[in-house]
């Protein structure tokens, strides 16, 4: 017998969130339906089970769990949704795993447009099987007009790890290189660009994307040679290098004439009184090779398109202070330290 | 990066080194003060110090208009926005300057109060049209290159007739602050001043001009280069003031001719004038009051004073007794001179003015001078 299952269509060009959404109810069941399960599809949710059983591959396992909050949700080269896919995948891959599933857990303010949501809904899809991922379980939570920016989304991804790998930011060692995948600070400035304040009419597209594939070639180079990898996102390149200084317990030395910046990063940054090395990438990372390995990893992510302005921009060094230092492209020299507080732009 | 690029030649540089290092006589040290936060910045990204020869020391001044601003008139503006009908405009850097208990705007934003991080003058405006029930204040901060864009909003706001907009000004005058570092009731107990010449500041001078620099030097013998804002600027600005010193004059010179002309901008004065007046006295973090340094609205304009409007009481705050700021602004005493440097007193918890922005003496120092080895002139 066919029961039409939902008495009345959910309109998703014209409708909105609303608190019925995320009560429990049918309404809920056909926002699941008709907008999530549609844009991820794949045989763990057609279960339609509270949570998904998969099979564990031998070996050892990585998990991260990452919220993503941007404002604004649309940016030049993406939205929150496709970010909240390449975000944790790229945390999975930084140990140098193979990315296999991901949750995806929603806070929704009521009000919100369901033909956002979708569009949202259909990147996390697209960028979760490019990636080769699926998106297995979820959540979903309304909460009341001005409780929530719009749409929250949290992610956790499983990976599994191949046979001796055990990449970790303490174990850097004294004269390994230092290898970035890309230009600096390109996510950063597209988000700063959008906001209505900033006003700018620069054409930067977010480097949101998903580095398994980099990484993998990579891996393949490397192998064990690769010590560490951070994908550089809050607190950039920085931020980055000083946690690995501090886990690893030496200090690095950086040329900034290494560092690839895009023109047009460069001059927003200039505007705005910031440095590239502390922007947020969303698509590219950093990694702390040893020396012998260094140059076939670096030929080898350069043969990758997310990987083709690959740079090596310096060493690692002793150093009880663990300072992270640049030689300047002026011919000086000067320590680049964690951000203070938030990036705010300077005012003169 | 066309037009930036130019400025920040390591060849150039190279070279305006050579010839510092020669000129500069060995037997007798330099030192200069960069009074702009600006200047401090260059210097500090660029590593600019690593080009100088030992005996050229550049003192970082007190030219960053956040910086200077005390905790007293933090606490006003707390408690200005504490009522219900108040927004406050402000510009970003502003929210992390703590007032006299440690607490921030950016601390009152989180408690509720309605704060908004506004990048222009204009912005302001924007908002008072949007929200007429409000009371839209503008935090107006700075020295005399941002006070013409505040003149412009409250005329614009004037003739709009905007009810909700006021101003909390703050605007401060550049040379009577240099004026103040030379000539202080302190100065026997910091020790005197230790400064032999002045890189002029460049945005304020697009602004007043090279001319306002020049009884200064005449009264205390000390020379003022004006520069620009960029590496070689800077470099080449020092190389002016050791031949300024080696013979004996104390002029005002131009290095920033591209941008700067001895008058300034009239146009921009005039807007000053317009609107603005000189207070009797204004309190800087880390110099104390100073005579004739502070703006405020004229009684034509007083209608969007807020002090005026809100009755806002002035405050006096002591600032902590341990802070070295006033002898640091004067070269009298380096960064890791003060007891509270690197203790108490961090870029995340800035006590002095001079930890305050990151274009601060001592902000400088602790993001990129602390190790000033030589490890890092190996690898240059």
């Amino acid at each position: 017998m066919s029961v039409k299952a939902y008495q009345r269509k959910l309109d998703v060009e014209n409708g909105r969130v609303d608190l019925s959404h995320g009560s429990g109810g049918r309404a809920m069941a056909q926002l699941i339906s008709g907008i999530f399960h549609q844009a991820f599809g794949n045989e763990w949710l057609a279960r339609c089970n509270d949570q998904s059983a998969f099979d564990v591959a031998a070996g050892r396992m990585v998990m991260t769990t990452d919220g993503y909050v941007v404002s604004p949700l649309f940016f030049p080269g993406g939205n929150i949704g496709s970010l909240a896919v390449h975000g944790t995948i790229n945390d999975v891959v930084m140990a140098g795993a193979r990315p296999l599933y991901l949750s995806a857990s929603f806070i929704i303010e009521e009000g919100f447009r369901l033909s956002d949501l979708r569009t949202i809904a259909q990147s996390m899809g697209a960028a979760a099987r490019g990636a080769g991922v699926y998106i297995i379980t979820g959540d979903t939570k309304v909460v009341e007009r001005g409780k929530a920016d719009g749409l929250f989304i949290s992610t956790t991804g499983i990976g599994v790890l191949a046979d001796g790998l055990d990449l970790s930011a303490d174990k850097a060692r004294i004269g390994d290189r230092v290898l970035v995948s890309g230009s600096l600070g390109d996510h950063g400035v597209a988000i700063m660009s959008t906001r209505q304040h900033a006003a700018l009419q620069i054409e930067i597209v977010s480097d949101s994307a998903s580095l398994h594939n980099l990484v993998a070639v990579m891996m393949a180079a490397g192998g064990s040679g690769i010590r560490v990898m951070r994908d550089p996102t809050r607190g950039g390149l920085a931020a980055a290098l000083n946690e690995i200084a501090h886990q690893s317990g030496l200090g690095f030395r950086l040329q900034e004439a290494a560092i690839p910046v895009k023109p047009a990063v460069a001059a927003t940054c200039e505007l705005l009184g910031l440095d590239p090395i502390h922007v947020a990438n969303e698509g590219k990372l950093v990694a702390i090779v040893a020396p012998d390995t260094a140059d076939a990893v670096l030929a080898a992510m350069k043969t990758h398109p997310l990987g083709c302005d690959a740079a090596d921009i310096g060493e690692a060094v002793a150093d009880d202070h663990k300072f992270v230092q640049m030689a300047t492209s002026f011919g000086g020299g000067r320590i680049v330290d964690w951000l203070s507080g938030e990036q705010l732009p300077r005012i003169c | 990066m066309k037009y930036a690029d130019e400025f920040r030649d390591k060849t150039i540089a190279q070279g305006l080194a050579r010839a510092i290092g020669a000129e500069a006589g060995p037997r007798r040290t330099y030192r200069f003060m960069e009074f702009c936060g600006g200047h401090t910045h260059a210097i500090s990204r660029y590593g600019l110090e690593d080009l100088l020869p030992a005996n050229v020391r550049m003192i970082h001044g007190p030219g960053c208009p956040v910086c200077v601003l005390p905790a007293s008139r933090i606490d006003m503006a707390i408690r200005l926005v504490e009522r219900p009908e108040v927004t406050l405009c402000v510009y970003g850097d502003l929210m992390r300057v703590p007032g006299s208990q440690g607490q921030s705007l950016l601390r009152a934003k989180a408690l509720g109060a309605d704060i908004r991080m506004v990048y222009s003058t204009l912005d302001a405006i924007r908002l008072a049209e949007q929200v007429p029930s409000r009371e839209v204040v503008f935090f107006a901060i700075g020295f005399e290159t941002t006070t013409p864009p505040t003149a412009v909003m409250v005329r614009i706001a004037d003739k709009k007739r905007l009810k909700g907009l006021s101003v909390f000004c703050n605007h401060v005058l550049t040379p009577s602050a240099m004026h103040s570092i030379l000539e202080n009731p302190n100065m026997r107990k910091i020790g005197g001043v230790a400064i032999d010449g002045f890189v002029g500041p460049a945005h304020v001078s697009t602004i007043i001009g090279t001319q306002p620099y020049e009884p200064l030097a005449e009264q205390f013998g000390k020379p003022v280069v004006i520069a620009g804002f960029e590496p070689l600027d800077v470099m080449q600005a020092i190389l002016m003031l050791v031949r300024q010193v080696n013979e004996g004059r104390y002029e005002v010179e131009n290095q920033y001719s591209r941008a700067v002309t001895s008058q300034g901008n009239p146009r921009a004065k005039n807007e000053i004038s317009q609107v603005f007046e000189l207070r009797e006295q204004f309190e800087w973090r880390g110099l104390g009051l100073v005579p004739n340094s502070g703006l405020k609205l004229k009684r034509a304009y007083a209608g969007f004073d807020a002090e005026a409007r809100f009755a806002m009481h002035e405050l006096r705050v002591a600032d902590n007794p341990a802070c070295e700021c006033c002898a640091i602004l004067r070269g009298a005493k380096r960064p890791v001179d003060c007891k509270l440097f690197g203790t108490i007193c961090t870029p995340e918890t800035p006590i002095g003015s001079c930890m305050v922005s990151s274009e601060g003496a001592c902000a400088a120092y602790w993001t990129y001078g602390r190790v000033r080895d030589d490890q890092v002139r190996r690898m240059s």
